[in-house]
């Protein structure tokens, strides 16, 4: 299974006679891609330089969303900066809310309460299948089908409604707080978060039928962008990027934080074609690899939340905090394996209740480093498949 | 434990290099001195005793008021177990360097973590920490014409830019937990 590999325009300039066709010779074109672009997932600008329709590079631009979120969490307090962190990788925000506190919680030694931690594993993961969902269909859209992000959408306004019960807030939810979430579950909760599931996990597999065998969507991923997994490692990639060329690792079975590691689930990665109904043109590390993953890996968390629904105990939710928190003068750097890859938060305090330094280490920062190096010799049509794939949301590469 | 392993091999082969190691912490580190840092990169990556082949994270810390910046290199070496297995991780290390606020310049390990370009590039930006070496140094997140590293702890808030005037810089406030 070959990776697809463009020739040079100029080396077919030759007619019948073997004269070279001057006339028809392309020229080299810098060609501006965003920051105001349909398919760049955010304010990317991507600088081109084509030959015809082959881009031999493209360079990002990213700081068009840079919100300096970092400074601010020098100067606020940590549950002041719960709402920042909201919007950095704003589809996934309860996850973001989940990594800071916990970061803020093992840096101050505060315990939560089991039926807590049960909680913000349950909003995690739902939050987890809501942004695979928006990845999915924007995905889709991308390449030009319009049925799947409306599909997606909807199986999403579910989750936004469950989202909704508990914290009133359909985006940023500011719900997980240090200390645990801010309120408890409310009424009929866990009785309609059972009938999502019910509901979505054969949508699942209608999903894969709409979209992912698809010949044309296969056409245009399968092969595009690959990534082998020693240079997935070695650019810094994490989550569905690094698993899709087959680098089984996920923080929440590999190293597991909070209450993950009573949990049963698979870690989804991208396989060669031709086994398993995989498409036969699939190669390991391409962007359909990375697309499947996350396919795979929301009926991962759809498991996670039965098992979640099953083990969830009574209780208080919240710890106790005193009013105002002092940090004590020691410094913790987490990470949690959110829908894009790995968020880190180093916080650093100074024995008093704002800290030092808050160090964001965005997921999709660190995977949109590699598209320079992927986006050569391909087609200007591959840019928006290897872009879309990589699914980067620009909240958390700018900050 | 393992940064312990990993400071014992540093010190035995690169004398003089590691000068001081807080392994018991929360953020278990190793502070090295600049000056072999490449040597100690390549020696961290490649090395089969550390292995380190995944840099999670460049931070950069300002010591104001010390004339100093620290930068942190969080490394994780990752290996593959048996197949269908997942990875293990062997060992996670903080490695700390300290540079002088002016002028203070690193040697790049963009050619021995291609993951530190970026992370690099955003130290650069925002710090103000020069990094000998790496492919691309520019800045990365605030516009190319910007005055000034914002993280820094002495950072003057500019009052205009290109012609449009900026308000007043942010108090700070103490806050109570609800």
């Amino acid at each position: 299974m070959q990776e697809r590999v463009y020739h040079s325009y100029p080396d077919l300039l030759l007619d019948a006679e073997g004269e070279d066709l001057a006339d028809l010779r392309t020229e080299e074109m810098l060609i501006n891609m965003g920051p105001q672009h349909p398919s760049t997932h955010g304010v990317l600008r991507l600088v081109l330089r084509t030959d015809g329709e082959l881009v031999l590079e493209a360079v990002p631009h990213i700081g068009y969303l840079h919100r300096c979120a970092e400074k601010i969490g020098e100067n606020l307090a940590p549950y002041q900066f719960i709402p920042i962190t909201d919007r950095l990788d704003y589809l996934a925000a309860m996850n973001n809310n989940y990594a800071f506190s916990m970061a803020v919680e093992q840096l101050c030694g505060i315990e939560v309460p089991e039926r807590g931690r049960y909680v913000r594993v349950i909003m995690s993961e739902l939050n987890r299948i809501a942004s695979h969902l928006v990845s999915f269909g924007s995905y889709a859209l991308d390449l030009g089908a319009f049925t799947p992000f409306l599909y997606g959408f909807r199986e999403r306004e579910y989750i936004l409604d469950l989202f909704e019960s508990a914290c009133g807030a359909r985006l940023t939810y500011s719900y997980i707080t240090i200390g645990g979430p801010a309120l408890d579950l409310p009424e009929g909760f866990l009785e309609n978060l059972q009938q999502f599931l019910d509901y979505f996990e054969p949508k699942i597999d209608e999903y894969n039928q709409l979209l992912s065998y698809n010949h044309i969507f296969v056409r245009r991923t399968a092969g595009v962008g690959v990534i082998s997994p020693e240079d997935a490692i070695a650019w810094g990639l994490t989550g569905p990027c690094l698993r899709g060329s087959g680098v089984r690792w996920d923080l929440r079975k590999c190293m597991p934080y909070d209450i993950y590691d009573r949990f049963e689930f698979e870690i989804p990665v991208g396989v060669p074609g031709g086994s398993d109904g995989i498409p036969r043109a699939v190669v390991v590390g391409d962007s359909w690899c990375r697309y499947f993953v996350r396919i795979a890996e929301m009926k991962q968390s759809a498991r996670i939340l039965r098992q979640c629904l099953e083990q969830i105990p009574d209780g208080p939710v919240r710890a106790k905090v005193p009013r105002v928190l002092k940090l004590p003068s020691k410094e913790v750097y987490f990470e949690a394996e959110n829908p894009r890859g790995q968020l880190g938060f180093l916080v650093v305090g100074d024995g008093s209740p704002i800290p030092r330094r808050v160090k964001i280490r965005g997921p999709s920062f660190c995977n949109l480093s590699i598209a320079s190096q992927i986006c050569r010799n391909v087609l200007v049509a591959d840019i928006a498949a290897i872009i879309g794939s990589i699914d980067v949301v620009m909240g958390e590469v700018d900050r | 434990m393992v940064a312990a392993k990993i400071a014992g091999v540093l010190r035995a082969q690169f004398p003089g290099l590691v000068l001081a190691s807080d392994i018991d912490g929360l953020h278990p580190s190793l502070t090295l001195s600049p000056e072999n840092w490449k040597e100690a990169a390549a020696f961290l990556r490649h090395d089969p005793r550390a292995g380190f082949n995944f840099l999670r994270c460049i931070s950069s810390l300002d010591l104001y008021p010390e004339p100093f910046i620290e930068l942190v290199y969080d490394l994780m070496a990752l290996e593959p177990a048996g197949p269908g297995e997942p990875w293990r991780c062997a060992a996670t290390v903080a490695i700390r360097l300290r540079v002088p606020r002016d002028g203070g310049s690193v040697p790049s390990v963009a050619d021995i973590w291609p993951a530190a370009e970026w992370h690099e590039r955003e130290a650069f930006d925002l710090m103000g920490v020069k990094f000998e070496g790496h492919p691309d140094h520019r800045r990365i997140l605030c516009p190319d014409d910007w005055i000034g590293h914002p993280l820094r702890k002495d950072y003057q808030y500019p009052t205009e830019y290109d012609g449009i005037p900026a308000g007043p810089a942010p108090k700070t406030s103490v806050p109570e937990t609800p």
